[in-house]
């Protein structure tokens, strides 16, 4: 039997998973079970295989938004490449989730609940949170006052606005 | 002795501790994962950034408060191979932390509960290990470690992707949350693949804690969130938790349906089981795991008066390749390791009296 990931070595590390009501079988040889963590129970989850053999499919087909197709994406900030990306299923660095922001949405959206993070938020990054959604509260209700032609408060919304935007703005 | 094995507490100790609901549940573990702003992921990072983040981790973490008093912080070029190798059978560290040496590291306190890698996949991954089932408490002590953490050093964050980590399975909260049940009458009654099924169905992973494929060696399990991102980890913790509740049913359950309807295959199984383990010259892994289930059921189902749970835990440990290994000079290999293991099993399993199936105290109230 081949292995599923690689195609190449012989598959000989066998794994049946029950995923969203579906049973999944793997077969993998030790090498690219190893790369999965496979042999870590403690750790491996066969989803992110699973997954991970859909995100790369998904990397490849969609490769590059239309007109530089074929061209790969390198983070700036550490060189991490997008076939790093499909190669190993990681990142390279923080700056990364940026860098590959489109070809990781969808991947994300199968993956997580939801794509909004909604846990624990470190002190400095709540502020900024928190200002942005005042930000966004404060736009949404300047298009109401326009759309209600109250010219007025539009001025007042659209003033707080450029003061909230501002560095250092208090929130 | 070397300073990790000095530091370890005594196996015995180790198994005697206690927590609610331990007749099921094994353990419960709340583990986050954290990175550097702006330093490459340990994956990705060259030896100097390695160097580089261990050296700005390891005197916060270990300092911690909630790692005091003197804890365990060292480089993983310190432990031997085979000591690694009993952290791991400790599940203290992970496989993939064994690997490493200079550049990662390990912080651990005195109690065990507390272990904290530095540069293992992410920068950071930290745990919480309780005996029992203690979810909650689990996750307010790692939380509080964090929490503590922030205040020190500045996290890889994002405002929509939330924690940021080396694999985006990982993103967002960077939690993951884990019981490990010892199940075998929901095996013995063949209704553990719905279970699987169900708890799938909640976006939860069931998977045999030892062993390959389908087969859950020990009938030990380990239930953990497989998502992220897009719920709080109060909300994570607390569906795994009530989820953990219902499968401890429907075991409690299944075993008292086994021993009404079979009791005869029970008793047999189980009395066979001790038969064996105490009378083996040459045992496999594999073998031990599944009858050391059976033994440890039939200490639940009050089979051996007078024998704690405890002593088999200690047997599930010790019967590990590593712990095979230690205070012994030469390497075992696999056959030689059947040996010892099957001498070390039944000096241990002599101390228990035979199975007496008139003793059972099933039914007359919970197992
Ligand atoms: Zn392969
Ligand atoms: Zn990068």
């Amino acid at each position: 039997m081949q292995c599923q990931v690689c195609k190449k070595a012989q598959a000989k590390v066998h794994y049946t998973q029950i995923h969203e009501n579906q049973m999944k079988k793997v077969d993998l040889c030790d090498a690219c079970a190893k790369e999965n963590g496979i042999n870590d129970p403690a750790s491996f989850a066969l989803t992110e295989i699973v997954l991970g053999l859909g995100a790369s499919k998904k990397l490849e087909d969609g490769g590059g938004a239309p007109g530089n197709a074929g061209s790969e994406v390198t983070c700036i900030h550490c060189g991490f490449t997008s076939a790093d990306l499909k190669k190993s299923g990681r990142l390279g660095c923080s700056e990364c989730y940026g860098t590959f922001a489109e070809a990781l949405e969808s991947l994300l959206k199968n993956m997580h609940k939801g794509t909004q993070h909604r846990g624990k938020v470190p002190p400095n990054a709540r502020r900024a949170i928190d200002l942005e959604a005042r930000i966004l509260q404060l736009e949404s209700e300047l298009k109401a006052a326009i759309s209600r032609e109250d010219f007025e408060s539009a001025a007042q919304f659209r003033d707080a606005i450029k003061v909230a935007r501002q560095p250092g703005a208090p929130v | 002795m070397t300073p990790i094995l000095n530091f370890l507490i005594p196996t015995t100790d180790a198994c005697r501790r206690s927590g609610p609901q331990d007749k099921i549940v094994f353990s419960s573990r709340v583990r986050l994962a954290r990175n550097l702003r702006g330093a490459p992921f340990p994956g990705h990072a060259k030896k100097v950034d390695r160097v580089k983040a261990f050296d700005q981790l390891m005197p916060a973490v270990s300092r911690l408060p909630q790692a005091a008093p003197d804890p365990y912080a060292e480089s993983m070029d310190k432990p031997t191979a085979q000591e690694k190798q009993i952290l791991v059978e400790r599940h203290l560290i992970s496989r993939e932390h064994a690997t490493k040496t200079a550049g990662s590291g390990l912080v651990l306190n005195q109690e065990e509960t507390l272990s904290i890698m530095v540069n293992e996949e992410d920068h950071l991954r930290m745990q919480s290990l309780l005996p029992g089932l203690q979810l909650h408490l689990a996750w307010k002590a790692i939380d509080e470690v964090d929490t503590c953490l922030q205040e020190q050093v500045e996290f890889a964050f994002h405002p929509q992707y939330g924690f940021l980590t080396a694999c985006p399975t990982n993103l967002g909260t960077g939690i993951r949350v884990s019981a490990m049940l010892h199940l075998p009458g929901l095996v013995l009654a063949e209704q553990i693949n719905q279970i699987i099924q169900a708890v799938s169905k909640l976006g939860l992973a069931v998977r045999g804690l030892y062993g390959e494929g389908t087969q859950a060696l020990g009938n030990i399990f380990q239930i953990s969130n497989q998502q992220t991102l897009g719920e709080s980890e109060q909300e994570i913790v607390e569906r795994l938790n009530k989820v953990v509740l219902q499968v401890i049913d429907h075991e409690e359950d299944a075993r008292i349906s086994q021993l009404e309807k079979r009791p005869n295959v029970l008793f047999n199984q189980i009395g066979r089981a001790y038969g064996i383990l105490s009378h083996a010259h040459t045992i496999s892994s594999n073998e031990t795991m599944n009858l050391l289930s059976l033994l440890r059921l039939g200490v639940d189902l009050g089979l051996f008066p007078g024998t704690p749970r405890t002593l088999v835990d200690e047997l599930f440990l010790l019967s590990q390749p590593a712990h095979l290994q230690l205070g012994r000079v030469e390497k075992l290999d696999a056959d030689h390791r059947d040996v010892v293991r099957a001498e070390m099993l039944r000096q241990r399993v002599k101390g228990v009296s035979t199975p007496d199936h008139t003793k059972t105290t099933a039914k007359t109230e919970s197992i």
